[in-house]
């Protein structure tokens, strides 16, 4: 009898590291694995060859040939990194416009979720297909199509133009005003469908007994919605501001010659200077503005529920 | 889908296609965009029986960063001769098998003795199409802004503030080559303009971030329509892309007439070439398609296309008359002389130029 439940439980742990294993193997391959070879690249120097950097590991080689390699290593690229203003230029304006395009983003994007999760129930899934819908087209093509829209004899100028409210075209593209249009249409449905899966989750009988106590409507959403919502608010608004941090694209087509952003200082540093060592310094740096806030907050999180 | 079943159906897909490289010969070609008559690789398909698999960039940067990432797939690419020569130096290309290329003597021995500075002793490349780097205008915007005697002829139309302060307001683009434009500016200062000087390229910077604020915008291709539309009134751009925009505008009957100009002080002339990547798939075929290329009508027939001078002298008597009669592309011997070449920046000074285009650029 017990030789038939002791097994049970341990069947169940190696089944469950399997399940959890999955996950963690897919980082190691997909996250870590790259991480570290960028951090490898970014510890080398440019050489005249392929691929362009020094040292270069062959495992054929032998040990020796890898710790030869390993001693030639140097931190210089991130000391250059520090010694022109241009890099810390760059992170500081990537930061604020992202920073801004996710509160943008929040702004149009809650009371879209909101409505969605508020709406009948039979509507509420082709609500979301229309969320979804945008990214059955390419996402370079749909920024493309905004250059369409904001040019100076574009579509938005020419409505503005017969309607009467301006005399001249606005210069919009080319400007960082396009960089936010672009950024905050693009990445709105991140922020949507996680908010609209937190709101959807919220328990109405909250808000009717806010109501029965005679708690106006305003006060009862402030105090009771927003609380409750601000999970999706965060997820939404990391998934916002992350990508946006090191956007390439957007600030390629939208934005002017003097639009700075990492991404296109770091294209740079690989494509016209072909120094992949710096710029795979400048993807490190990066990473490491990205994450620390990360886990400070993640940290916060956990003994704020461990206080409760 | 199952993880089987995609394994199973990747499997069948590489069966599938290494049973149809056994069969049919194929050459992959990695060319700028906008750059052929696309009847040539129908033509040599038809005579050959190989496959031209016919791919494009853009800038010489996409170009080179996926040759020095290696195993490209690859079997012919054309990078200008700055970029080719620090490409030969990283070993990224074969040496030609000259055995394989009988029309060599077709090529004109000028253009060979020029591209030596960047592929010594032509052992790896050959040139298929060259040009230069000047100015192109909308003659009436031109005039309308500056007067009947606007120096269109001079680089003083784009670095003399008062004369780029008037064009402002019809437009002005600029090639988003630092390359390229460094060297323009060095020129007009006084300077070698294929100098390595990083306090002479400031100086050229600084000349650039003075005309900056009358710059609509940095780039290397939108500048074609943009002046055929009769958008902007001045590019400093490539020769055979502004003149693409000439006829572009004459087709369009828009009162729009577009001429390019090579400055009198002197203009840089550049070189694309076609190479073979060491690690090209398909050799054989590749040096086919080089052979094919220096055809005397094949190239001919390139250049009534593309409106650039190619490097191949047998060509000339069957190019069309608004091509070689044309000093825009084939300038006389007095221009030529004045014409300028630059060589690659190592690393350290490459890193001036960047920095100091960014600058020029962001205004920062």
């Amino acid at each position: 009898m017990d030789e038939e439940h002791i097994p049970a439980p341990a069947r169940r742990t190696l089944g469950g590291w399997l399940l959890i294993g999955v996950p963690y193997l897919w980082l190691l391959i997909f996250f870590l694995a790259p991480f570290l070879i960028v951090f490898k690249i970014s510890l080398s120097q440019v050489a005249i060859a392929i691929p362009p950097y020094t040292p270069t590991f062959d495992l054929g080689e032998g040990w020796q040939a890898i710790w030869d390699g390993v001693t030639e290593f140097s931190v210089e690229n991130y000391l250059w990194l520090t010694e022109d203003a241009l890099y810390w230029k760059s992170y500081l304006s990537s930061v604020i416009i992202a920073g801004i395009s996710t509160l943008l983003t929040l702004l149009i994007g809650y009371p879209i979720a909101y409505g969605m999760a508020r709406s009948p129930q039979s509507l509420r899934p082709t609500l979301l297909m229309l969320v979804i819908l945008p990214f059955w087209t390419s996402f370079l093509i749909r920024v493309y199509a905004w250059i369409g829209i904001l040019k100076n004899e574009g579509l938005l100028n020419q409505l503005l133009l017969s309607l009467g409210l301006i005399s001249e075209p606005l210069t919009i593209l080319n400007t960082n005003i396009a960089v936010y249009i672009g950024i905050v249409y693009s990445y709105l449905p991140f922020l949507v469908l996680p908010l609209y899966a937190s709101l959807e989750r919220l328990d109405g009988s909250l808000l009717e007994a806010a109501e029965d106590l005679g708690c106006p409507p305003w006060k009862a959403f402030w105090k009771i919605t927003v609380p409750l919502s601000l999970p999706g608010v965060i997820a939404g608004c990391f998934l916002v501001f992350i990508p946006a941090v090191g956007e390439f694209v957007i600030p390629d087509l939208l934005g002017g010659s003097d639009t700075l952003m990492i991404g296109k200082t770091l294209w740079s540093e690989f494509f016209n200077n072909r120094d992949w060592p710096v710029s795979s310094a400048v993807a490190v740096i990066l990473l490491l503005i990205l994450v620390i806030p990360i886990v400070l907050f993640q940290n916060q999180q956990q003994k704020m529920s461990e206080n409760n | 889908m199952t993880l089987k079943s995609m394994l199973t159906g990747v499997a069948v897909l590489s069966l599938m296609s290494g049973a149809a490289l056994a069969q049919d010969r194929v050459v992959n070609v990695y060319n700028w965009s906008d750059y052929i008559d696309e009847s040539i690789l129908e033509d040599f398909t038809k005579e050959t029986g190989i496959k031209v698999v016919y791919d494009v960039f853009d800038s010489n940067e996409v170009l080179e960063t996926k040759l020095l990432a290696g195993g490209t797939g690859y079997d012919v690419v054309v990078p200008t001769g700055t970029f080719l020569a620090r490409q030969i130096q990283a070993g990224v290309f074969a040496p030609l098998d000259k055995s394989k290329l009988s029309n060599l003597s077709n090529m004109w021995k000028d253009i060979e003795a020029r591209v030596e500075k960047y592929d010594p002793g032509n052992a790896h490349s050959i040139n298929y199409m060259w040009g230069t780097t000047g100015i192109g205008y909308n003659v009436e915007k031109v005039k309308a802004a500056l007067g009947e005697d606007a120096p269109v002829n001079s680089w003083d139309l784009i670095f003399k503030p008062e004369n780029i302060e008037k064009l402002k307001e019809c437009g002005v683009h600029m090639l988003d080559a630092p390359a390229e434009m460094i060297p323009a500016a060095l020129k007009y200062s006084g300077f070698d303009p294929d100098s390595k000087d990083p306090a002479e390229i400031e100086k050229a910077g600084e000349l650039l971030k003075s005309i900056r604020p009358s710059i609509q915008k940095f780039h290397s291709s939108e500048y074609i329509n943009a002046l055929a539309n009769g958008d902007i009134c001045v590019a400093i751009g490539w020769s055979g892309d502004v003149l693409q925009a000439r006829d572009r505008a004459a087709e369009a009957d828009n009162g729009v007439t577009v001429e390019y100009s090579i400055p009198k002080e002197g203009a840089q002339m550049w070189f694309d070439q076609m190479a073979i990547p060491a690690d090209a798939p398909h050799m054989e075929e590749a040096h086919e398609f080089l052979n094919y290329i220096m055809r005397p009508d094949v190239a001919a027939k390139a250049s009534n296309f593309v409106y650039y001078a190619n490097g191949n002298k047998a060509s000339q008597e069957k190019l069309n008359e608004d091509v070689i009669g044309d000093t825009a592309i084939y300038p006389d011997e007095e221009t030529v002389s004045n014409l300028y070449t630059t060589t690659p920046y190592p690393p350290k000074v490459q890193r001036v130029v960047t920095r100091t285009w960014t600058g020029v650029k962001s205004g920062q």
